[in-house]
């Protein structure tokens, strides 16, 4: 079918000749425990291929996504429009979800409420059961990833296969997604060549990316075939019809549920829009800041069952009731999870996305997780230059940074602030209190930065010397330059 | 309580004391392409489908026939038949070796070069996935401008399963390399076929 493959391989060159670069593995930490960010990073970093691929590939999607925007004169009305769509359901979630719930059950979907992960995981259990269903087909969802799903699956005995691209090859690889959208994106072909040996049989050899595109295609279709369920996310679900809106570009959704007679949605209660004329708004968005397409290959609208099929729909709280509360943080709510602010952030291009160490990564990440688990995700905030990239990039209009900077403020009133950064801050607190003070410790700090021997700037104390290069330090303060030019006067 | 109860009752303590209304979507369509058909192919094109030009002569539909010349044909649609016919089709994955598929789409869509298709004109909704080759007949005068439009339609009040077609199915999750033909068809085309009234 070599017809038929309409590559954009143009720039990449043939199997390399020496031994490919080990993929860069992040150790998880235990619940309880705080997530290094910077530390686990450190991999990423010490692996030129993998980092240079990275930052290549997911900054190629931010300018995509520049020249979708660009070719849309209400770019700038949309995301105003999303964003008033969004806050204005947030502020009527519970009158929309009950709609949605009714409309749901009239089109003849049984519709199920889980409080928290372990509730989701056990609903969808039961009716696995009910069914005598043994294996199940799902497409990517970030929902089902943040409930632990796949693990909860193993430990009772059923079968999951994930069938999107990506996210199978994470599922085979036995890691987290670390994009929300292309989740092995850290990953070279070559570790993708390694995963299919060692759990399809495939060559190790071969990392021609058709051929591993194939041979993901030929695996997972008999199992396509033979599921007893499928399962999908929810982009949108639509209170005015109780239909769900699902967006992929394999059909892999359309084949989970569309092959199996048992389909079950799990859905995150942020997900309820007013009415279907506001999917225009969403769609158009959707995919133009994920990927920089128009729109994604498959738009699915699901509004029942098939005839002489079940479905079900599982809405899901998981912590989200709750941070409707937070004054601060609660706009976060209205992410339609399109990763736009992921491919635009010079640290998560940079540190990969598995540093975080949580389910949803980069800046999107770091201001949902902390609501997750405010210890184990504290240091999170501060994996961020504040640049504001992020919140000028979402379609949503989501205040990311000014968000990012309120966690780190909570974060230190929390104490929640690592011993050497609350130690810094304070000695920064001192400094800064005392103008005189502050321009002889500049004026000292900035040939010292010159003179200083690298072991001495880089080691393991200060943190700023990990993981970048710091700038060359001015020869002469501004204070010392205005003295000497203007101050003359 | 239920988690039903619950998860409602603290969504209503905890919901954000903000007065937003809903706003009023316009259709943005003041400045429509010249030719909705040369909007609508451009960019099925550039999302990966094909668009097949029809002849002139007593048998417009030619080229089609001859496309569907040999392999196992299922055909959806009353203008051409295949040699699988619907009515055997038991369940979905009997789809599974099909090589081309046809369906007549309910309408396209020009900004995007979508082609949206109901559970009613698929029958089968798995005959838009598991052949190798879709074809999809549309009716010139069913594009609509945008999706702003496109989502006024009535199908998605009307049909439990609305799917927009966009190109074939892709992937570029590997390296950003775009692979045609990720798990559903390998290749789109779309043939502009009058609809019969």
């Amino acid at each position: 079918m070599s017809d038929l493959r309409l590559s954009n391989q143009g720039d990449r060159v043939g199997p390399a000749k020496t031994a490919p670069e080990p993929q860069p593995r992040v150790t998880l930490v235990r619940d309880g425990q705080r997530v290094n960010h910077a530390k686990n990073a450190e991999g990423f970093l010490a692996a030129p291929q993998h980092q240079k691929m990275h930052d290549k590939r997911l900054w190629d999607l931010r300018q995509k996504r520049d020249g979708q925007m660009h070719q849309i004169p209400e770019w700038e009305e949309l995301r105003e429009l999303a964003s008033a769509i969004k806050e204005h359901t947030l502020a009527h979630l519970d009158e929309y979800l009950v709609q949605f719930e009714r409309n749901a059950r009239a089109n003849g979907v049984h519709v199920h409420w889980a409080k928290d992960a372990e509730e989701h995981n056990r609903i969808v259990h039961g009716i696995l059961r009910y069914h005598g269903a043994k294996s199940l087909v799902k497409s990517k969802s970030m929902l089902t990833d943040e409930c632990g799903f796949r693990e909860y699956m193993a430990q009772v005995g059923i079968e999951i296969v994930e069938t999107d691209l990506g996210e199978r090859i994470q599922q085979l690889d036995d890691e987290e997604p670390s994009h929300i959208v292309v989740p092995a994106v850290h990953k070279l072909a070559t570790d993708v060549a390694k995963v299919f040996a060692e759990k399809l049989g495939s060559d190790p050899n071969d990392a021609d990316i058709y051929h591993l595109a194939e041979t993901q295609r030929d695996t997972t279709r008999p199992k396509i075939l033979s599921a007893d369920a499928g399962m999908t996310g929810c982009n949108f679900a639509v209170a005015e019809t109780g239909g769900i809106t699902v967006c992929t570009n394999e059909g892999n959704a359309d084949l989970s549920m569309n092959v199996p007679k048992l389909h079950i949605a799990s859905v995150g209660i942020e997900k309820v829009i007013p009415k279907i004329e506001h999917l225009g708004v969403f769609v158009r968005m959707l995919s133009r800041s994920a990927v920089g397409s128009p729109i994604t290959q498959y738009t699915s609208h699901v509004r029942g069952p098939r005839e002489g099929g079940q479905m079900h729909i599982v809405l899901v709280d998981n912590g989200r009731s709750a941070r409707l509360k937070e004054e601060q943080f609660w706009r976060s709510l209205k992410c339609i999870r399109c990763g736009a602010c992921m491919n635009t952030c010079p640290v998560y291009r940079r540190s990969g996305g598995l540093s975080y160490g949580a389910t949803y990564s980069g800046p999107i990440g770091l201001i949902i997780d902390p609501t997750i688990n405010r210890h184990k995700y504290s240091e999170l905030p501060f994996a961020s230059s504040l640049n504001g990239s992020c919140t000028n990039v979402c379609p949503v209009k989501i205040n990311i940074h000014e968000q990012i900077a309120a966690w780190r403020k909570v974060m230190a009133e929390n104490h929640e602030l690592p011993f050497a950064k609350k130690a810094a801050m304070q000695a920064a607190g001192a400094l800064l209190a005392q103008p005189a003070l502050y321009r002889t410790a500049i004026a000292t700090a900035d040939a010292a930065l010159n003179t200083l021997p690298r072991f001495a700037v880089y080691n393991s104390l200060n943190a700023w010397g990990k993981g970048r290069e710091n700038p060359h330090a001015p020869r002469k303060t501004f204070h010392a330059w205005y003295k000497k030019t203007r101050g003359r006067k | 309580m239920s988690s039903r109860d619950a998860i409602l009752a603290t969504v209503r303590a905890n919901r954000p004391g903000l007065t937003r209304e809903l706003p009023s979507i316009p259709r943005f369509d003041s400045a429509p392409p010249v030719s909705l058909l040369d909007a609508f192919k451009a960019a099925l094109v550039s999302m990966g489908g094909a668009f097949m030009e029809l002849g002139e002569g007593a048998d417009p539909l030619a080229p089609l026939r001859a496309r569907l010349a040999s392999g196992l044909v299922c055909s959806a649609v009353p203008e051409v038949s295949g040699n699988l016919p619907l009515s055997k089709v038991q369940r979905p994955s009997d789809l599974d070796k099909v090589d081309v598929g046809v369906v007549r789409a309910a309408f396209g869509v020009a900004e995007t070069g979508s082609v949206c298709l109901t559970d009613e004109a698929l029958v089968v909704n798995a005959l838009g996935y598991l052949p190798q080759h879709l074809i999809v007949l549309l009716d010139p005068a069913d594009i609509v401008v945008n999706l702003h439009h496109a989502y006024d339609r009535p199908e998605f009040r009307r049909h439990r399963y609305a799917v927009f077609h966009t190109g074939p199915s892709a992937t570029a999750d590997i390296e950003g390399v775009l692979i045609r033909g990720a798990q559903g068809v390998r290749s789109l085309t779309v043939v502009p076929v009058l609809r019969r009234t």
